[in-house]
């Protein structure tokens, strides 16, 4: 059987992904055809057949590890000594983990809210256009650009060169033409994070545009009539017309984005691989978890993660409680 | 409860489900009085202008990965229009050079995509069969519970499993890619499959019921040929997830034998070797084929966008 796990070749890997897929297809129909037999089968039969192995395996694939991964949290390197919360102290306290919480921070607030309101201004510009599916279809496209991908392009957008030399970074090339000093974008902390978020802006605003457009597109036509009768227009027409009909939207992309951007590792991962101070919680969990082997630290970064999403889901259903109510 | 898209964002989506002719009808007055309270002239210069400004990072790459590789460390890539010189050498030494095998890693790709595409998909689908459309004691709670495993960063997830697979003795092959991407689909696909299931009309499901149809015909004859767009919209979404992951398949998969191009690439990115000038060719590489589904099936693309955006 050991071609399944080490096949050779590209055919081989194909022959085992076929296998597998086989394989799977195989032992669903037999279970479903099982379950079909017999005329009068209780329901809780068929239900197991049906959700049961979707079931097993969130328990085995999400539950299990995730209570797993608290008890870890606090245990030591090894998981084998009870610390207590000592995990916890050394990631919110020690100072090169203060740095990786505030750009976290940093991260959460900016990206979120300048995505939304370059989506926002897409929307409606963009809405307004001729060439609206196309510009729309270019402001979109990165969202399907892996984030290495992302950061592969921006890092050559980055790319400094002393000032003596010919520059291959576009945004240095800007600043020389203009007469400024080439910068080191991805190095010179602070700022480098911001660089970073960059990117990630680049990717998200085509994903605020395309739900914000479609909410703006499905304002009631009575209330834009109404409005425009009582002679409310222009920016008017978009502060107490536009944005409080798609709240709603608002909402969700803003959350979406924060949820999105909590989790970011890919981005700093491929441009700084979290040197130069621009390590975020994600980030330092992979590097802790699965580079240093430092089990029990990891696995308190992990939880943190969690609980930092989950005051974003309460505000979320909090805001679209209260604008249902509205309603 | 946690992030439901409100209905009204597909609306644009799906013209076709609106109410015909009326609903179009009036979609084209309100496009027209846009268009009168607001110069269209300028609105359409700013659109170009942000659509531009928006794609010359991808498009600079793009001149760079056909570029000489001594230019590309020398010089920058808008230099390439005054001095045109262009090769397809990046490509090829990136596919099949020894150094960087790009080749063998895109079928990496493929192998991890289609398996952890197809399998959570029928899974969800059967469980969201059942949670949909069979009576059974607990089925609340248990919905409610798959349902809140949504926003389980899976990062809590990862040293534990990756131990498990270690006690089987799979790890570093493709079967705990598979089975992991697999699992974290699921909650989210369950949930969204659920909610599809649930529009289609309880008159269709017994009447099967009555012409004698056990669960497993219905689940086929019935439902499955509806959901179509349902399962295209996620299939997509997942198809992208997967293609573009990192940290899982960094996790579970960062044996070169195994590993899918994202990985090489910010391997590659993380280090100014002598394969430097590849990276934008192998970038390329990487990028070209979601691009492509995102363009062949952009209107189901943005669906399952739309619906999916809360994983993770």
């Amino acid at each position: 059987m050991d071609w399944l796990l080490n096949p050779e070749g590209t055919g081989g890997k194909f022959a085992v992904m076929i296998v597998a897929i086989l394989l799977f297809v195989v032992v669903m129909g037999v279970i479903l055809l099982l379950a079909d037999l017999p005329k009068r089968v209780p329901n809780w039969v068929i239900a197991a057949v049906f959700a049961g192995p979707a079931l097993l395996l969130i328990g085995f694939g999400l539950l299990y590890p995730g209570l797993k991964t608290v008890r870890d949290s606090f245990y030591n390197r090894t998981s084998t000594e009870f610390v207590g919360l000592d995990n916890y102290v050394t990631a919110l306290t020690r100072d090169e983990f203060q740095i990786v919480l505030r750009n976290t921070a940093v991260w959460v607030i900016v990206v979120p809210i300048v995505s939304t309101f370059l989506g926002l201004l897409y929307a409606v510009v963009v809405d307004r256009s001729r060439f609206e599916k196309f510009a729309k279809s270019l402001i979109f496209l990165p969202m399907a650009i892996s984030m290495v991908g992302a950061g592969i392009i921006w890092k050559f957008m980055y790319e400094y060169k002393a000032a003596n030399f010919d520059q291959i970074g576009l945004l240095n090339q800007i600043l020389v033409w203009v007469g400024l000093e080439p910068q080191k974008f991805l190095l010179d902390a602070p700022w480098n994070t911001f660089f970073l978020i960059v990117v990630m802006i680049w990717i998200q605003a085509g994903f605020a545009m395309t739900i914000l457009a479609a909410a703006i597109r499905g304002i009631p036509d009575d209330i834009v009539e109404a409005a425009r009768l009582d002679g409310v227009s222009g920016t008017r027409m978009f502060r107490y017309i536009t944005v409080p009909s798609i709240r709603p939207a608002l909402i969700v992309v803003l959350t979406t984005i924060a949820i999105g951007t909590l989790k970011v590792f890919d981005i700093v991962r491929t441009m700084t691989g979290g040197r130069f101070e621009t390590s975020v919680v994600a980030n330092e969990f992979y590097t802790q978890a699965l580079r240093q082997g430092e089990k029990g630290l990891g696995a308190a970064l992990a939880v943190i993660l969690f609980v930092l999403v989950i005051p974003i889901i309460i505000y979320n259903v909090r805001q679209l409680r209260a604008s249902e109510d509205i309603r | 409860m946690s992030i439901p898209i409100p209905d009204t964002t597909i609306v644009d989506e799906t013209p076709e489900q609106g109410k015909g002719v009326g609903k179009l009808d009036r979609l084209d007055r309100r496009a027209g009085a846009l268009r009168r309270t607001t110069s269209s002239k300028s609105a359409s210069i700013i659109a170009i202008v942000l659509a531009v400004l928006w794609t010359i990072p991808t498009f600079g790459l793009l001149v760079t990965s056909f570029r000489p590789a001594r230019e590309i460390r020398r010089t920058g890539w808008w230099t390439a229009f005054s001095n045109p010189e262009f090769t397809l050498e990046n490509y090829s030494d990136a596919l099949y050079g020894s150094s960087t095998d790009f080749a063998s890693y895109l079928v990496n790709s493929f192998v991890i995509t289609l398996p952890a595409v197809i399998i959570p998909i029928t899974l969800a689908l059967l469980a969201a069969y059942a949670f949909a459309w069979i009576d059974f004691r607990g089925r609340n709670i248990l919905f409610v519970a798959v349902f809140a495993l949504q926003i389980v960063p899976i990062q809590v997830t990862l040293v534990p499993l990756l131990s498990q697979y270690v006690n089987w003795g799979i790890d570093g092959s493709f079967w705990p890619i598979w089975l992991s991407h697999s699992i974290f689909a699921l909650p989210l696909a369950i949930f969204l499959l659920h909610n599809f299931m649930k529009d289609i009309p309880r008159e269709l499901v017994e009447a099967a019921r009555v012409d004698g149809a056990g669960h497993v015909r219905i689940f086929f004859t019935v439902l499955m040929p509806l959901l179509v767009p349902a399962i295209a919209a996620f299939g997509i979404f997942q198809f992208l997830w997967v293609w573009n992951d990192l940290l899982v398949a960094l996790t579970f998969g960062s044996a070169r034998d195994v590993a899918p191009i994202t990985v090489r690439l910010a391997e590659l990115s993380g280090s100014r070797g002598a394969s430097w000038h590849l990276l934008p060719a192998g970038a390329f590489i990487a990028i070209i084929v979601p691009v492509i589904v995102f363009l062949a099936l952009q209107r189901y693309f943005v669906r399952g966008l739309l619906a999916g955006s809360v994983k993770g």
